[in-house]
């Protein structure tokens, strides 16, 4: 997995709530059984209008969006999360995340960055006067920077440490192993099996 | 102090619980499908990691799969992406259930059909309706690609404690009113983020007394405002509908089981983090106007009016939603007409929800215009129900009778709405565009949509 330190970049004002995965990426693309090449598929029916917001030339290369809250609810695709990373997008800022969706992004290094609504307003207002205003997302201090403003955001130790170390799940889990092993032999004998024991 | 149901079925799958770290809990049952697996299973190759326990998994082809035959995926890039299951399954030992198999189906129907789903197990599945086989008393939830691979190659996952929450039902649901109209009424009250970080546990009467097709209705859309599972605590209802299921154990093991599964009820002592209730006896059929599906309103009520939302953000929400929905404020939900009527899904696709539409159907003729698809949840539901002659109802009446699969509920298929259709659909989500690009959805239960099918117009029986 990618680390992730301290980001500054552009920022996208996306004021829409509920942005669920079915919107982030429609089902047609999830056809396909590669992790990378999902850019053109985020947000692909509401780029088709001219006016939206990641097609408006103010908003080009942008790597933070700011959007509404319920964002990434729905299905568990972890598509829209490679989507959202093969366009360019960091992190995502947000009054409150899907559960699955937030899980996604941390495992894959997309940090959800959860912000009270007063602070998503107050982006969006300045991200519409001055597209270009710096937005740093800082993993270390846990807190999100832009113009004269600093606001903190919630992340357990946990996931923030393996974000900054760029770790792999299952490479920490399989350091446990024997636990694993010993759980296997205390299990009841009456749990079901798809097919007969290897 | 006593423990709730959801505590105790986490507390005997920890393999390991450290200060600082989330708890890394073992899983009893991992699904896959052909869509959240493949970069999975490329994910095990690039490492030279082998898959754990085959035995403790299983694959079903669905989301690709066509519905009106067995032989042929027209789409080159649905089709390799069932081939590409296929060989992976063979690859690494994995129990499939391919298109034509007598045991295909959707993913959470199939489950619970081969008495895989048990009490207090652990249950993983790439797909967020995992939640529907918390209807048995197992801790299910859907989990990410990456999650899936850590599944396979660990048979574990890391996950930080959750909170917990009780729904209490007070009250009966009253005659013709079903358990997709009890859950759409629950999520329009408690909206699609209400449930965010808990495991949610639906308690009283009206909740216990619903048969396990109805409980797996309301677990299955326990995602659909936002919690982590849902789940019923296992009883009668529960053991009858296992007892002698291919999975189920026999034998002294039953007994066994049973003992365990007694002991699994929230502790009267025990207490939740939060705690809701809702007035069961007085929801009515519930029908949804929006494009999420916490946007709600009896089928009685009419399209809202944006400016009654007193906050800014559903305010904003609504007003967008009546504009892709091509709804005007105050108008009568029975004034709007539909095209397509879809019966089926991981919600509303298994045997009870197939004879209540063909109840209704009876005798009757779907409305000139209108497109009625039946998709039964699984190939066994189908045959099930051709056993029963209820497919002879759904023909007479002038709708399609098709193959198991997901269908028409998530647009990924051939069946899928065209550019400004509007549906009737007993699936979960009406998300924009989620039945297809441009489709207008509106979520009902099985009896509404076929009394709509009739009418033409969203309706309930007690219409006709």
């Amino acid at each position: 997995m990618e680390k992730f330190t301290v980001h500054t970049g552009r920022g996208a004002p996306l004021r829409r709530s509920n942005v669920d995965t079915d919107q982030i990426i429609p089902a047609e693309y999830l056809k396909r059984v590669t992790r990378t090449g999902f850019a053109d598929g985020l947000f692909a029916a509401w780029r088709s209008d001219p006016s939206f917001v990641l097609n408006l030339p103010q908003y080009a290369n942008v790597s933070v969006l700011v959007a509404g809250p319920d964002f990434g609810t729905g299905s568990s695709r972890e598509h829209a999360v490679w989507a959202l990373q093969d366009y360019g997008f960091r992190a995502v800022i947000s009054p409150r995340f899907g559960d699955i969706f937030r899980g996604n992004a941390l495992k894959g290094g997309l940090l959800p960055v959860e912000l009270p609504q007063d602070a998503v307003d107050w982006l969006w207002d300045q991200l519409e006067a001055n597209p270009d205003m710096p937005i740093t997302v800082d993993l270390h201090a846990r807190e999100v920077r832009a113009g004269e403003k600093t606001w903190p955001f919630p992340l357990d130790d946990f996931s923030r440490w393996r974000l900054l170390e760029g770790l792999d799940d299952i490479g920490l889990t399989l350091r446990h192993e024997a636990d694993i092993t010993a759980y296997e032999e205390r299990r009841a004998d009456w749990l079901p099996r798809t097919i007969p024991a290897l | 102090m006593g423990r709730t149901l959801a505590e105790k079925v986490w507390d005997d799958h920890l393999v390991r619980s450290a200060p600082g770290e989330p708890d890394l809990l073992y899983i009893d049952l991992h699904l896959l499908h052909e869509v959240t697996s493949p970069q999975a299973f490329d994910g095990l190759r690039l490492a030279g990691r082998k898959v754990r326990r085959p035995e403790l998994t299983l694959a079903t082809e669905d989301h690709n799969t066509p519905t009106d035959n067995l032989l042929q995926i027209v789409d080159p890039i649905s089709r390799k992406q069932i081939e590409t299951l296929r060989r992976n399954c063979e690859e690494f030992g994995i129990r499939l259930h391919p298109l034509g198999d007598a045991e295909q189906g959707i993913v959470h129907v199939i489950g619970p059909q081969l008495g895989l789903t048990q009490p207090g197990m652990t249950i993983v599945c790439g797909d967020s309706h995992t939640s529907t086989h918390g209807a048995f008393g197992a801790l299910a939830f859907g989990i990410g690609t990456s999650e899936v691979e850590h599944v396979l190659a660990t048979q574990t996952l890391p996950q930080a404690k959750l909170k917990t929450m009780s729904v209490t039902a007070t009250g009966q649901l009253r005659e013709g009113v079903t358990a997709k109209d009890l859950i759409l009424a629950l999520i329009s009250q408690v909206g699609t983020g209400g449930g965010r970080g808990h495991v949610v546990e639906y308690r009283g009467e009206a909740f216990s007394s619903l048969s396990m097709e109805g409980r797996m209705t309301v677990a299955n859309m326990s995602i659909e405002w936002g919690a982590k599972a849902g789940m019923f605590a296992p009883d009668d209802t529960t053991f009858a509908y296992l007892e002698g299921r291919p999975h189920a154990p026999r034998g002294a093991a039953w007994e066994r089981a049973l003992d365990y599964w007694r002991s699994l009820a929230t502790d009267p002592d025990a207490t939740f983090d939060t705690e809701v209730v809702l007035d069961a006896s007085a929801v009515s059929p519930f029908v949804t106007w929006g494009t999420n599906p916490g946007q709600g309103v009896p089928l009685d009520g009419a399209v809202p009016d944006p400016a009654s939302f007193t906050d800014p953000v559903e305010r904003a929400a609504a007003e967008r939603a009546l504009q892709y929905m091509d709804l005007e404020p105050g108008t009568p939900m029975r004034d709007i007409a539909v095209d397509v009527v879809f019966l089926g899904s991981c919600t509303n696709g298994r045997i009870e929800d197939l004879r209540a539409a063909a109840e209704v159907l009876r005798g009757r003729k779907v409305a000139p215009g209108v497109k009625m698809m039946v998709v039964p949840g699984s190939a066994k539901v189908r045959a099930q129900a051709e056993a029963e002659g209820l497919h002879e109802v759904f023909i007479k009446a002038g709708a399609e009778w098709r193959f198991a699969g997901c269908s028409m509920c998530l647009g990924m298929n051939p069946d899928k709405l065209t550019p400004g259709a509007r549906s009737a659909s007993t699936s979960n989500r009406n998300f924009e565009g989620r039945q297809g690009p441009g489709g207008r959805t509106h979520l009902v239960s099985p009896p509404v949509a076929a009394a709509t099918a009739i009418v033409g117009r969203l309706a309930a029986p007690s219409d006709l």
